[in-house]
């Protein structure tokens, strides 16, 4: 067995995983709130393009960075402010804010950049040299990146605030059973808002990778990815760790897809595992996977 | 007294009109006024953008041509997420239907090419439908046997779908070099407009069209006059109240996505049967969601999916008419807002429906 290889491959793995970890942790975040995130997919592709056009302009990859993940949270602002103060369906909202970032996007892209293709190159993110972890071969280049870190540190802190701190447990209330967290004095709205913005935040830091990752914009460069994310945050059963793990699942998939292409095996059985896992796991075929119990049903106060 | 309750009455009918009328207006006045500061944005000019956007496609028959082709698919798709939604599910899961069926089309139309039109014409048709049926009907099964969300399977069976058509047409069905099986018998392939209204020549629109419009009459019929489509539509409103009253609540939802599933299968017809003639890798992109925004604009009725089904095809191929002065994805982004305003606009108006109510004395 040649390591190198070994190495290369979970060295892919790690990288293609990233942005579904973050979407995914984003939208845990988000329906443990009790909001459907279907959203996801249009803020990866927003923070995505937000992010080349600040760095394109700035020469600061770290600009793109924040503005990716304010470009993230603007995204995820519409979804709230359809989905909590309009009561509207959450799904649909999902769905027409990805089919309004498809289309802005390419808009923009056409308008600024001329090319209904892509965008021009921009600058990456510098490299960092990590002690003793930068030393390993071919995983040092995981290490070097800082998105990759930050991810690695997103996804504990995650775990701990949404099941150790007092915003996570007021978050899994109003998810849970928003009519008891407010007569307990929880604002369900804002705490809500909160959720859905902290995944706009988190996949738009997701879209900032794809376009560090690419130092460009391609069109539809999320090309899915949103949904694989619902996917992961669904067999991670809603919770950040198992997110993490069930991206990193998906991420090995993927590289083996890649490793076996131009060979004459049928990828496209490969391409298939998140959904058909997914689809296994919501059927309780392995543990049941149950969503909050509020997830995607607006809170009505009652009037007096 | 009487005239009391007949001032109500007419009341209610002004407000449930007002709001399947008035809500749908208002989406489309606000994308459109949102469309113009986009326009503004680059410099062009509004009125004259949609001016050539409403010439193109309703100023000739050749725009209106590509209109009603673009409006057939919209038609099938927006059918079946209406059905769905009326029996209480909702079924993102067109787009994958519609692939799965769209290939049994074009799988039946080369295969069994030895059999006389008035045969395999039918045969195609069906299977189309039971291609969309089946795949519509695993999340149907899902839910009632496991309780499995709808939404969510609907949404991973499409990627699921994507990837086997993928499979069949790059590695089982497929002319080398190409991304398209073979081409079906020449006598499954059904007749252009063009071929009796020369007025519509050069657009691909087919008696297809004919076909969704006697399907949408055909919904119509199955949910307010059948049985079966009662109870469907009983289960939508009440699932519980529904299954008290007799209903099977599983055998319900079951049946609703197969139908679901069956009418999104119908989009082959259009696509293979009367215009390419072969099934084609990644044709769709997205009719299956456009059937979401047309079924919720069209407020789940036969009637006005159609409707709806004109003004996104309208839209659709406006973006190409207009694409030489502003990017057609800018028809994109009045979709997604038309959308948008429509689903918010429908909780604000049945609010202030309901505290104008509480406003008035008795």
């Amino acid at each position: 067995m040649d390591w190198m290889i070994v190495l290369a491959f979970i060295s892919q793995m790690v990288r293609i995983s990233v942005p579904y970890t973050l979407a995914a942790i984003g939208g845990t975040f988000s329906e443990r709130g009790g909001v459907v995130n279907i959203a996801l997919e249009g803020i990866l592709l927003n923070g995505a393009f937000t992010c080349v056009l600040a760095t394109h302009y700035t020469g600061n990859p770290w600009v793109g960075v924040l503005a990716a993940v304010a470009g993230g949270v603007a995204t995820a602002s519409v979804h709230a402010v359809v989905s909590i103060t309009f009561k509207a369906e959450q799904i649909v909202s999902g769905l027409a804010i990805n089919l309004l970032a498809m289309g802005a996007t390419r808009f923009f892209l056409r308008i600024i950049f001329g090319s209904s293709s892509n965008s021009e190159r921009i600058a990456g993110l510098p490299e960092w040299d990590v002690p003793v972890l930068g030393d390993i071969p071919v995983l040092s280049t995981i290490f070097s990146s800082p998105l990759i870190l930050a991810t690695i540190v997103i996804i504990f802190a995650s775990q701990f605030v949404l099941f150790k701190t007092s915003f996570g447990l007021r978050l899994r209330s109003v998810g849970e059973h928003p009519e008891a967290a407010d007569s307990l004095g929880v604002n369900v709205s804002r705490v809500r808002y909160a959720g859905v913005l902290l995944s706009g935040a988190l996949a738009g830091l997701g879209g900032a990778w794809l376009a560090m990752d690419q130092h460009s914009f391609t069109d539809g460069m999320s090309s899915g990815r949103g949904y694989i994310a619902l996917a992961a945050m669904i067999v991670g059963k809603w919770n950040p760790l198992g997110a993490a793990g069930a991206c990193l699942m998906f991420g090995a998939a993927e590289s083996l897809q890649m490793q076996l292409q131009g060979q004459d095996v049928p990828t496209q059985f490969i391409q298939m595992i998140p959904y058909v896992a997914t689809v296994v796991v919501l059927a309780g075929f392995i543990g049941r996977s149950i969503p909050p119990a509020a997830d995607g049903v607006p809170y009505e106060k009652e009037r007096q | 007294m009487s005239s009391a309750s007949e001032q109500s009455r007419r009341f209610q009918a002004a407000r449930k009109l007002a709001g399947v009328i008035g809500v749908p207006a208002v989406a489309i006045a606000a994308a459109f006024a949102a469309g113009a500061v986009f326009i503004l944005a680059i410099g062009e000019s509004p009125v004259s953008v949609y001016g050539r956007l409403f010439s193109g496609t309703f100023g000739n028959f050749y725009g209106l041509g590509q209109v009603l082709f673009k409006a057939t698919p919209l038609i099938f798709t927006g059918l079946s997420v209406a059905l769905a939604f009326k029996a209480g599910l909702f079924n993102i899961g067109a787009e994958g239907q519609l692939y799965i069926g769209t290939f049994a089309v074009a799988w039946v139309g080369f295969t069994l090419s030895g059999l006389p039109g008035v045969l395999l014409v039918p045969l195609c048709v069906l299977a189309g439908a039971a291609g969309g049926a089946l795949w519509g009907a695993v999340p149907g099964y899902l839910k009632s046997r496991f309780g499995a969300h709808e939404v969510i399977n609907t949404i991973m069976l499409n990627f699921v779908a994507i990837a086997l058509t993928g499979y069949f047409v790059t590695h089982v069905y497929f002319v080398p070099e190409t991304v398209h099986t073979q081409r079906i018998a020449a006598q499954a392939q059904i007749p252009r407009l063009e071929q009796f209204w020369p007025v519509f020549k050069g657009s691909p629109v087919n008696v297809s069209l004919f076909l969704a419009l006697g399907i949408a009459v055909a919904v119509y019929f199955f949910l307010w006059r059948t049985r079966f489509g009662f109870e469907l539509r009983a289960l939508g409103l009440n699932p519980a109240a529904a299954e008290y009253g007799g209903i099977s609540v599983g055998a319900g939802t079951v049946l609703a996505m197969t139908l679901s599933g069956a009418l999104a299968g119908l989009v082959g017809v259009d696509f293979v049967m009367g215009y390419k003639y072969y099934y084609e890798g990644g044709f769709s992109s997205g009719l299956g969601f456009m059937g979401i925004a047309v079924a919720l604009l069209g407020r789940n009725h036969p009637l006005g999916v159609v409707l709806a089904a004109f003004l996104f095809g309208a839209l659709s191929y406006g973006g190409l008419v207009i694409n030489a002065v502003v990017p057609k994805e800018l028809v994109e982004i009045l979709q997604g807002i038309v959308i948008l305003v429509v689903i918010a606009g429908t909780n604000v108006f049945g609010q202030l429906a309901a505290s104008f109510k509480r406003g008035r004395p008795g």
